[in-house]
């Protein structure tokens, strides 16, 4: 198999369609025919990622590269930046605002899950500027 | 058991996918936040929400689940009922409350598949 590059756009000002990159590289992934653990790491984390996105970064980028034995995954915004990344590791931490916690996020696991559910995980962020998540999941 | 047991046992209402009613779903969970679905479940066929947006939806793509049911009597729209079926999700609601559809799915055997307590 080639490898795989997909590009996505996703929008910030809509969060019912937050989860539409995500639904697609599972689709993608689905008829390469990973194992179905793969597939749901990489949808779980890429799909945290593209709330989070939507929910902090006002929408950014996501780019993913498929390979035989690896999924990387570069999801880019211009976002307020993660002030302190230690404390948004945290099981349980949460900057979101009660409106985001009333649409079923905000439970301060969305960095947490992501770091579960990948083999890496790098977290690039400057306040005012961005923050970029670089994740890889291996096939094993 | 079936979904259209689940359905039974629910008293409930079925919003979309009755061409599924024989799948068989042995797993299921119950919650209002999406990001604990996401964090603390495994193999589980079927969601309970009170939640009623289009990331329910999602969040049971990301999770491989078949059936979602809203419970509170919550109804979704149209908008997300076309997402479900766009996904071959099966969508039910019912008029009882969370505690209640959980205790009866558990007394007829669902279990909740959790990777803490199963």
């Amino acid at each position: 198999m080639d490898e795989i590059k997909l590009h996505f756009e996703v929008s910030g000002d809509d969060f019912t369609r937050a989860g539409e990159a995500s639904g697609e590289v599972k689709r993608v992934l689905k008829e390469i025919w990973f194992s179905s653990a793969v597939i749901r790491n990489v949808s779980i984390a890429m799909y945290e990622g593209e709330i989070n996105m939507v929910i902090h970064a006002g929408g950014g980028e996501i780019d993913v590269e498929i390979s035989p034995e690896c999924i990387s995954m570069v999801l880019a915004d211009h976002g307020p930046g993660i002030e302190n990344v230690e404390l948004a590791m945290q099981e349980g931490y949460s900057t979101a605002p009660d409106n985001v916690r009333c649409l079923g996020f905000g439970a301060g696991m969305g960095l947490p899950n992501i770091k579960k559910y990948t083999d890496e995980m790098d977290i690039q962020t400057e306040l005012g500027v961005g923050t970029t998540i670089t994740l890889k999941v291996y096939n094993q | 058991m079936t979904v259209l047991e689940l359905q039974k046992i629910l008293d409930a209402e079925l919003v979309c996918g009755e061409e599924h009613m024989d799948r068989e779903v042995h797993t299921a969970c119950g919650s209002d936040m999406m990001s604990d679905v996401l964090a603390f479940v495994k193999e589980q066929a079927v969601m309970l929400t009170g939640l009623v947006n289009a990331q329910v939806v999602r969040t049971a793509e990301m999770m491989d689940m078949k059936v979602i049911v809203f419970v509170r009597g919550k109804c979704p729209d149209a908008s997300i009922v076309s997402l479900a079926k766009q996904l071959d999700i099966v969508v039910l609601k019912t008029k009882l409350e969370m505690f209640t559809s959980c205790g009866r799915l558990y007394e007829a055997g669902l279990r909740g598949g959790c990777n803490a307590n199963g």
